[in-house]
């Protein structure tokens, strides 16, 4: 079966900036695909590139788009938005950005349902106080009745999952939805997540740049850089046998509580994301790479290390650490 | 030998107003917290948003006057030294380095601000002193000719800890100094910070929401909830042998990058502390799993454990 989503070299520049440069990825149904890398590296607007919602002078292309099958790069505006909030779902880091502070959060979520299903505004009110209590927010009756300020961050992001589900998308597009909550919080919210997924059928983009939730919830992973989908992996695969010098230098970088070394220095690569302009060739990490050499400045191959993980190197795979384990 | 800090029944409450008509609330920030930081060593703190870290950065840097209780550094009072003489023995580092710089001046300048207040460095102290500082935390003679948003958030927070250095004080207090940061970069600060630590025999107060890089750089951890320290211990007995069912809760909590391993329930619920109403008893009963009928209606006392442990709970 053909994947639900699948996006091949998709480029996306803001003027002379280029936020994508050739993303490619795909998202099976019914699994957890996660987006990883540091910050501008280009997962938003990959994201966002996905929705159709990039910001004003964001320019797409892409060799291929496809949802369920369907041309995303044919469709206008009007199609777009009948996917958007009814078949894909996105929710937000901050769901303060999505959520309009002048209404109750139960009107909120009965828009979207008669928006895209019609029904009665009644029926709509049953069904956001049915997913309310799916995602585990207690007497939900008073919260549909309150105003998005009134509700603590875990509750708000927690109101913004059951309002993506209004419709019962097929996809579920989540920019770091639990970047801005507390540890605890934010387990809880990832626990939710994993559970609807299971449940539901759902698929999930999850965007992080937190390895720890990757290797959590994902059952494959994109690993960006510079704009550029450097690693592809199922998850357990990316952890134990990292190909590309970026996905190692990142997974030494954190401390992993119960293994820490206290009186030795963290990994840590060396620099920072260089200012991509037009033009650019070769690999973008060459300035950070211990194993740089001149050819990294021409086209660089896109090597297999096993069914489903490939990286962007032109170091060959170690093939005793990819022996399975 | 004299603590490098000294706190002592710290309390602070903020009034706020909530509304036109409603009654002005009384926030607790801190509350009634006691603790010792010995010359030298690194006192990590760890606690949920709003618990009151911050807070007591503020008052032990002497930005913020207590409502009750002492704080000694380095066994002084604060309020009783000067401004210059305060800049001397403790420094702030702050989570987010672009607000703490003045976006208009040149790094080299703001770096050389704290000793240019003192009045009593030449010109060419003071630029000998900056040069020395930067090169120190890793930043080029070229970088200090930068305005700060020419720089990327990593070489922001180098100038923000040289700026904190540059006088060379024998206490830093880092309010999650690299949370604003990416892994990657991190993990150079932390780096920085350890080696500058051991280099120059400082003494560090290390706030974070993050418990692994708590692990990696405190030799002693407090855990905060509701402004009170619920459980302290060296760093390697609190990660092994956490008492408190909020420690326990807060290190299950943490997603370490272990495949297969799923999400795990940690079982706090929903019930999210409110500084402005703090519950009777033990404060962190309505989100305790084994919380029994005592813990609603009396507070645990800190009952010490090891030599320098410390925990608030019945049943610990
Ligand atoms: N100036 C102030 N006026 C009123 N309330 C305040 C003030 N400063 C802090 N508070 C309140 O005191 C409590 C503790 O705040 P503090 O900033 O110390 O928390 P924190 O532990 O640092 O949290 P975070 O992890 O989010 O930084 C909070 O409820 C906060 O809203
Ligand atoms: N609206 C915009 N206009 C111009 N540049 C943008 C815009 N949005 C994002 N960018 C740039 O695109 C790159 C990728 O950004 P983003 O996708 O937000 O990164 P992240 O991986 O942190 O989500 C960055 O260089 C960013 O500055
Ligand atoms: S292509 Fe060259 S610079 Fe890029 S990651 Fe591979 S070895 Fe390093
Ligand atoms: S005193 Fe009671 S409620 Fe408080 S932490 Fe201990 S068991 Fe839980
Ligand atoms: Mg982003
Ligand atoms: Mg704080």
């Amino acid at each position: 079966m053909s994947a639900l989503l699948d996006v091949e070299e998709l480029q996306v520049t803001f003027g002379r900036t280029a936020a994508v440069r050739g993303a490619s990825f795909r998202v099976e149904r019914g699994e957890t695909h996660c987006l990883v890398g540091e910050s501008g590296c280009g997962k938003s607007v990959t994201a966002l590139a996905v929705m159709s919602l990039l910001a004003r002078g964001g320019q797409r292309s892409a060799k291929r788009m496809r949802f369920a099958g369907t041309d995303l790069t044919s469709l206008s505006d009007r199609e777009m938005a009948r996917l958007r909030g009814n078949r894909m779902a996105m929710i937000f880091q901050e769901p303060m950005t999505s959520l309009n502070p002048a209404f109750t959060i139960g009107s909120q979520m009965a828009e979207v349902m008669t928006r895209h299903k019609g029904g009665s505004r009644a029926a709509a009110l049953d069904r956001a106080a049915e997913l309310m209590g799916r995602v585990g927010i207690t007497a939900p009756g008073m919260r549909l009745g309150q105003f998005p300020h009134q509700l603590s961050g875990g509750l708000r992001q927690r109101v913004m999952i059951a309002m993506a589900l209004m419709c019962d998308p097929e996809l579920l597009i989540a920019d770091e939805p639990t970047t801005a909550l507390d540890v605890t919080v934010q387990a809880q919210i990832l626990r939710l997540l994993a559970n609807l997924k299971r449940e539901l059928g759902l698929s999930i983009l999850l965007i992080t740049h937190d390895l720890g939730i990757v290797a959590r919830v994902a059952d494959h992973v994109s690993v960006m850089y510079a704009g550029e989908v450097v690693e592809r992996a199922p998850t357990a695969e990316l952890f134990r046998a990292p190909q590309h010098p970026y996905t190692r230098g990142l997974l030494s970088c954190v401390p992993v509580p119960g293994r820490v070394q206290r009186d030795r220095p963290l990994g840590s690569i060396p620099g920072v994301v260089p200012a991509i302009g037009p033009g650019f060739a070769g690999c973008a990490f060459r300035s950070r790479c211990a194993h740089a050499d001149e050819t990294c400045a021409r086209a660089i191959p896109r090597r297999q290390a096993g069914d489903a993980h490939d990286y962007l190197c032109r170091l060959e795979p170690d093939w005793a650490e990819l022996q399975p384990a | 030998m004299t603590a490098a800090i000294e706190v002592e029944n710290l309390r602070c409450e903020f009034r706020v107003h909530t509304g036109l008509m409603s009654a002005e609330k009384r926030v607790v920030a801190v509350d009634d917290v006691t603790f010792s930081v010995p010359a030298g060593s690194v006192l990590g703190i760890v606690g949920e948003s709003g618990c009151g870290k911050s807070t007591l950065a503020r008052l032990i840097l002497g930005l913020l006057k207590p409502t009750a209780g002492t704080v000694l550094v380095d066994g002084k009072r604060l309020f009783d030294l000067d401004r210059k003489a305060r800049a001397r023995l403790i420094q702030p580092v702050f989570q987010d380095p672009f607000a703490s710089l003045n976006p208009r001046r040149r790094i080299k300048d703001i770096v050389a601000l704290p000793l240019a207040a003192q009045g009593t460095f030449s010109r060419g102290e003071i630029e000998r002193r900056v040069g020395g500082i930067l090169e120190r935390v890793g930043l080029s003679a070229a970088m200090g000719e930068r305005m700060p948003a020419q720089l990327s958030g990593g070489q922001r927070q180098r100038a923000a800890i040289a700026r904190a250095l540059v006088l060379e004080p024998r206490i830093v207090i880092c309010d999650e100094p690299t949370s604003a940061l990416d892994v990657s970069v991190q993990a150079q600060i932390l780096n920085l910070l350890a080696d500058l630590r051991r280099d120059l025999g400082l003494t560090y107060l290390f706030i974070s929401h993050n418990l692994a890089v708590v692990e990696h750089v405190a030799s002693e951890v407090a855990v905060m909830y509701l402004g009170r320290f619920v459980e302290r211990n060296e760093t390697d007995a609190l990660f092994r042998k956490p008492r408190h069912p909020y420690t326990q809760a807060l290190l299950e909590s943490v997603l370490t990058p272990e495949p297969g391993k799923g999400v795990p329930d940690i079982g706090l619920g929903d019930a999210m502390p409110d500084p402005s109403n703090i519950p009777p008893g033990c404060r962190f009963n309505p989100r305790c799993r084994i919380a029994v009928e005592r813990c609603r209606h009396e507070a645990p006392k800190p009952v010490v454990r090891a030599p320098r442990g410390m925990v608030e709970c019945h049943l610990a």
